[in-house]
């Protein structure tokens, strides 16, 4: 279909996915995307069925006259005549329509950057900043507040309106992560859509009438599903922040680092702001193939561990503190003079492909068993699955482990009674929990283990290795519908902590000869070129949302 | 352009003696001894016992200043740190769970405020940022320590050099506003 936005004539598709993905009409603000024109609007969302209460999208339009024949009028040159909408009582005056909601027709004209509409906006904006506090150097959504984009681009500096603002409830408790303001808020209503529709809990409406009109909770402090945390990212305004980020850093002071979440087998693309080292917050980053816009509230908030003071700083060999340099030497000589079989694995499916790569080559050098361990939790039908491990395909496509995982956990904890198991390489698990006790480790010569945080395993170690959390280093994972996707590093590790591909890879040359990559990238185009799943795969083509690869 | 010639006429017999300049400068040294001495009319100070008392306007040491009611003005919305140019400003947050701010019906106030006054190149941009008129450059221009921490002045010390500033009190206003309200939806317990 034809149409015109702002003077430039292009064709868009007659029909368009709407939030659930079903083919419905163009629309105007759709429309007007392909041109490059963005119409800036506070209700519509893509993933939302549309609301279309805000006006912040209205726009002046034309469709093509209709002489009495029902046959086009034309101008003198021959184009189609024009005929701009206007209100019917007032024909000077343009009438626009809401470019959300009002679907496009042929030869249709947009004029998306018109005094008309520019007059509109303004006065749309005049009309939503009659009631604000213009509290902004408190509100935390300052600096991504679309209330304050749109006042610098379309609003004007001063406003008629002269009598005292209403005032309405502040700090509201809504939920237990979720705090309103509602003096904030413009009624918008992506909140409520939000949870009625995609996370299906229909626990927020509007009361009162009016000026008076608030966002309500059917009950007190009980808006708590696990996705409630999105209607922070929803709200175009300050109207809902968070209880968990609230006063704890201004947003323009955040590093925005592209990751993924590790709290399930889901995955979903996060985005994590930093300052300084610090982690303060995980936000969903669009990637229609895994989570879409979303994430969910548990996911979200866990990322503290990262910064816990009690996180494994130190290399310790025998209890003592050591230096990677002697630990890399020590264990080096004890694998390659170790004969076949002597050796075993136990590997977490929490760590990045690559990591998990470079132990199987360890391990079939060393002709070691290798298992991992599974995490069964509970999922949900939204985004939440019940493998709690983020990398169980990864672990898999690496052969570190069989489909079912802890297949080998018996063999191996057989093979340490007997005593032909004399040195076991653990990382990122507490083997103690599964079924390898402290009486067991107590037989091997020398335990080896490389974790995060400090558990049962890691206090009975030989060598301690202190490792470093996805958010430290670069890697992939594979999540549970194969969907291969690379995360970037946002913070350093603390103390002498240290990416396990790093000294895994040194490792690997020390024992097998092979020599490695000492880039991730190289790392990584290797293992694509060694694991038939990966094949064809490079780190520069995997974008950000990710690759799918066959599990 | 045009040279001009100036004209450069001999000396004459008297003028050739020095004479007139010598005394033409002991005429301006007798004045100003006695103007000194004599009228006490002194030009210079007797630094740092005395100190030279800075115009207005002059761009000082930073301070933060308190309302009338001796609150806390500042809202840590940490502009001032943002357009810092030398990054001499650090406010941590309250966070969360942190302590109420002491002024009526703001929500937000700094758990700390340090400005390092060696980095302070005392341009005025923090001033002239803050929303809430809580950061003057003052009169203060001769700043010593002893080490290098002691010049990272903390809010307590920032807030005591500060004194007060009397400006409108936005926050209170808003409430006493919405307390005239017909309805009055802030639970007021």
């Amino acid at each position: 279909m034809t149409v015109k936005v702002n003077g430039k004539t292009l064709q868009v598709p007659k029909t368009m996915p709407d939030w659930q993905g079903k083919p419905q009409p163009t629309t105007m603000l759709q429309a007007a995307r392909f041109a490059g024109v963005d119409i800036p609007h506070y209700c519509y969302h893509d993933k939302l069925p549309v609301a279309g209460n805000c006006r912040m999208c209205l726009v002046e339009f034309g469709t093509p006259m209709m002489g009495p024949d029902r046959k086009p009028v034309l101008n003198e040159d021959g184009s189609p005549k024009i005929a701009k909408s206007v209100l019917p009582y007032e024909p000077g005056t343009s009438r626009g329509a809401i470019a959300c909601a009002s679907p496009i027709s042929p030869g249709m004209e947009i004029y998306a950057d018109s005094p008309a509409t520019k007059q509109m906006r303004e006065a749309v904006l005049e009309s939503l900043l009659i009631n604000h506090p213009l509290d902004c150097p408190i509100c935390d959504q300052a600096g991504e507040c679309k209330l304050q984009e749109y006042s610098v681009q379309h609003g004007q500096a001063g406003s008629k309106f002269v009598e005292a603002k209403v005032h309405k409830p502040k700090e509201v408790d809504l939920g237990p992560r979720i705090v309103l303001d509602d003096e904030r808020c413009v009624l918008c209503t992506r909140c409520i859509r939000f949870t009625k529709d995609i996370a299906g809990d229909d626990a927020l409406g509007i009361v009162n009438r009016g000026s008076y009109n608030t966002i309500a909770a059917w009950q007190e402090g009980k808006f708590d599903n696990n996705y409630t945390l999105n209607t922070v990212d929803l709200c175009p305004v300050g109207a809902l922040t968070s209880k968990d980020f609230r006063f704890k850093m201004r947003v323009w002071f955040l590093k925005e680092t592209k990751s993924v979440c590790t709290s399930c087998g889901t995955g979903c693309s996060i985005t994590i702001g930093s300052r300084e080292g610090v982690i303060h917050r995980y936000e969903p980053r669009e990637n229609d193939a895994v989570n879409g816009p979303w994430m969910c509230d548990e996911g979200r908030l866990n990322y503290k561990w990262v910064g816990r003071a009690d996180r494994l700083k130190d290399v310790l060999v025998r209890g003592q503190k050591s230096d990677w340099s002697t630990a890399t030497r020590e264990i080096s000589a004890k694998l390659a003079s170790a004969p076949a079989g002597s050796v075993a694995i136990i590997a977490s499916a929490r760590q990045t492909t690559e990591e998990l790569f470079l132990l199987k080559k360890l391990a079939t050098k060393l002709g070691a068993l290798t298992d991992s361990i599974a995490r069964e939790g509970e999922g949900d039908k939204l985004l939440v699955n019940a493998d709690k491990n983020p990398n169980s395909n990864g672990a898999r496509l690496t052969g570190i482990a069989f489909t079912e995982f802890g297949f080998n956990l018996p063999k191996i904890a057989d093979g340490i009674a007997n005593g032909t198991i004399r040195t076991l390489v653990v990382f990122g698990e507490d083997v103690t929990k599964h079924g390898l006790g402290a009486d067991l480790l107590a037989k091997l010569d020398a335990l080896i283990v490389c974790d995060i945080l400090p558990n049962a395993t890691t206090a009975l170690a030989t060598h301690l290795l202190p490792g470093a959390a996805h958010a430290e280093k670069r890697g992939t994972f594979v999540n549970v519908k194969g969907r291969l996707q690379k995360f970037m590093k946002a913070v350093e590790a603390p103390g002498d902590a240290r990416a396990e591909w790093e000294f895994l890879h040194e490792l690997v040359f020390n024992v097998t000869g092979q020599n490695g990559f000492v880039s991730i990238e190289g790392l990584f185009n290797q293992m694509a070129k060694e694991v038939p799943a990966f094949a064809g795969l490079e780190w520069a083509k995997v974008g950000d949302t990710g690759v799918n690869v066959p599990i | 352009m045009s040279t001009k010639v100036v004209d450069r006429s001999p000396l004459t017999f008297y003028e050739s003696t020095y004479l007139p300049a010598l005394l033409g400068g002991l005429k301006v040294t007798t004045r100003h001894a006695w103007n000194t001495l004599v009228k006490g009319k002194t030009v210079t100070m007797e630094y740092p016992e005395q100190k030279w008392v800075v115009p207005e306007g002059y761009r000082g040491a930073p301070y933060l200043v308190k309302d009338q009611e001796g609150a806390t003005k500042c809202v840590s919305c940490q502009l001032c740190e943002f357009v810092c140019p030398p990054k001499a400003i650090r406010i941590t947050p309250p966070g969360p769970n942190g302590q109420k701010a002491d002024r009526t019906n703001a929500e937000k106030m700094p758990q700390e405020f340090e400005i390092n006054m060696l980095r302070c190149i005392f341009c005025g941009l923090c001033q002239e940022v803050c929303p809430e008129e809580a950061i003057f450059l003052q009169k203060d221009y001769s700043l010593t320590g002893e080490s290098r921490a002691e010049m990272i002045y903390n809010k307590e010390k920032l807030l005591k050099l500060g004194g007060t500033h009397a400006g409108i009190q936005k926050w209170k206003h808003k409430l006493e506003e919405a307390k005239e309200q017909e309805v009055f939806p802030v639970a007021t317990e």
